[in-house]
């Protein structure tokens, strides 16, 4: 066997494919199914919370720049992951508020992303 | 005066998604993997490749008249990754986890060395230059031919052959002097 086609041989098998982790399989999956109309739904119960409180006032305008319903399930589903990630324990309300600030969080990132796309 | 075609119902472009996803999850996790170097990284990398697939899917379909999407998706991801690094101002970590190449149990020397070997390898592909390190990953971790890579690379075939056979070479030249130097 010649050198090279030996060290493709090598090659192949450094380079083998790596199966994704079966959790990974089932959350792409379930977000995908639940993109349109979750998102939609979620953000827009968001912005209504946020409203209430003025120093929140101008991420919900971030928000609906942002707007489509793959940004908005990209924004949930990575809050999410990030609250599952952390792993505090808490009250519901300590919860919805960190999940709220997770979502702003992204949602300012995702627009930042956008508006450097444009440019 | 030309008109644009008809809408395809969401529910069928849903399920051929579906599919591709199906078809592709474990090529464009293996490509965000190799680029990347660990599993958490290349795990949101694989999740944004295909959110951002489906945002453009119909278009994509459209656009390719019949030919297979992998390319387009790889090249999603391609795109997602450079953001990354530039995001981050980060290169790849070079140590890929040990995971890939350790994993299976080592009874012999012969097997230790052939692992040092593959380690060499999974080394050297992180010296060369970007564009020759994704040739060598879609060629190798995913199999995709040299049209497919030249169309998720923007490349001509002729470009691609001549890409892939000197990022071969070059590293076949770095894993030597490793080897020299140990």
């Amino acid at each position: 066997m010649s050198e090279s086609v030996e060290f493709e041989l090598l090659l192949r098998r450094a380079l083998a494919p790596i199966d994704p982790p079966a959790d990974l399989a089932d959350r792409v999956e379930t977000t995908l199914a639940n993109l349109a109309g979750l998102a939609a739904d979620e953000l827009e119960s968001w912005e209504l919370r946020s409203m209430r409180d003025p120093r929140n006032w101008v991420r919900p305008a971030a928000a609906v720049v942002v707007g489509g319903t793959a940004g908005a399930a990209l924004v949930l589903l990575r809050a999410r992951r990030r609250s599952r990630r952390r792993g505090r324990a808490g009250s519901a309300w300590d919860a919805a508020e960190r999940a709220l600030h997770d979502v702003f969080g992204e949602t300012r990132r995702l627009l930042d992303d956008e508006l450097r796309l444009r440019r | 005066m030309t008109s644009s075609p008809p809408a395809r119902p969401k529910a069928e472009l849903d399920q051929e998604f579906s599919q591709l996803y199906r078809s592709h999850l474990r090529d464009v996790y293996s490509y965000s993997y190799y680029r990347v170097g660990n599993h958490h990284d290349a795990e949101d990398l694989t999740e944004q490749t295909f959110l951002q697939a489906y945002r453009h899917f119909e278009r994509a379909q459209r656009e390719s008249e019949g030919r297979p999407l992998r390319p387009w998706l790889i090249r999603i991801a391609h795109n997602l990754a450079a953001n990354y690094y530039r995001d981050r101002s980060r290169r790849p970590q070079t140590a890929i986890d040990d995971a890939t190449v350790l994993s299976a149990p080592h009874d012999t020397e012969a097997v230790v060395e052939g692992r040092d070997e593959l380690q060499r390898i999974i080394e050297g592909i992180h010296d060369l230059p970007d564009d020759r390190r994704e040739a060598l990953i879609m060629r190798f971790a995913l199999g995709m031919d040299n049209r497919e890579i030249a169309r998720a690379l923007g490349r001509s075939d002729g470009a691609t052959k001549v890409l892939l056979h000197r990022a071969t070479r070059q590293l076949e030249q770095i894993v030597r002097e490793r080897e020299e130097a140990t």
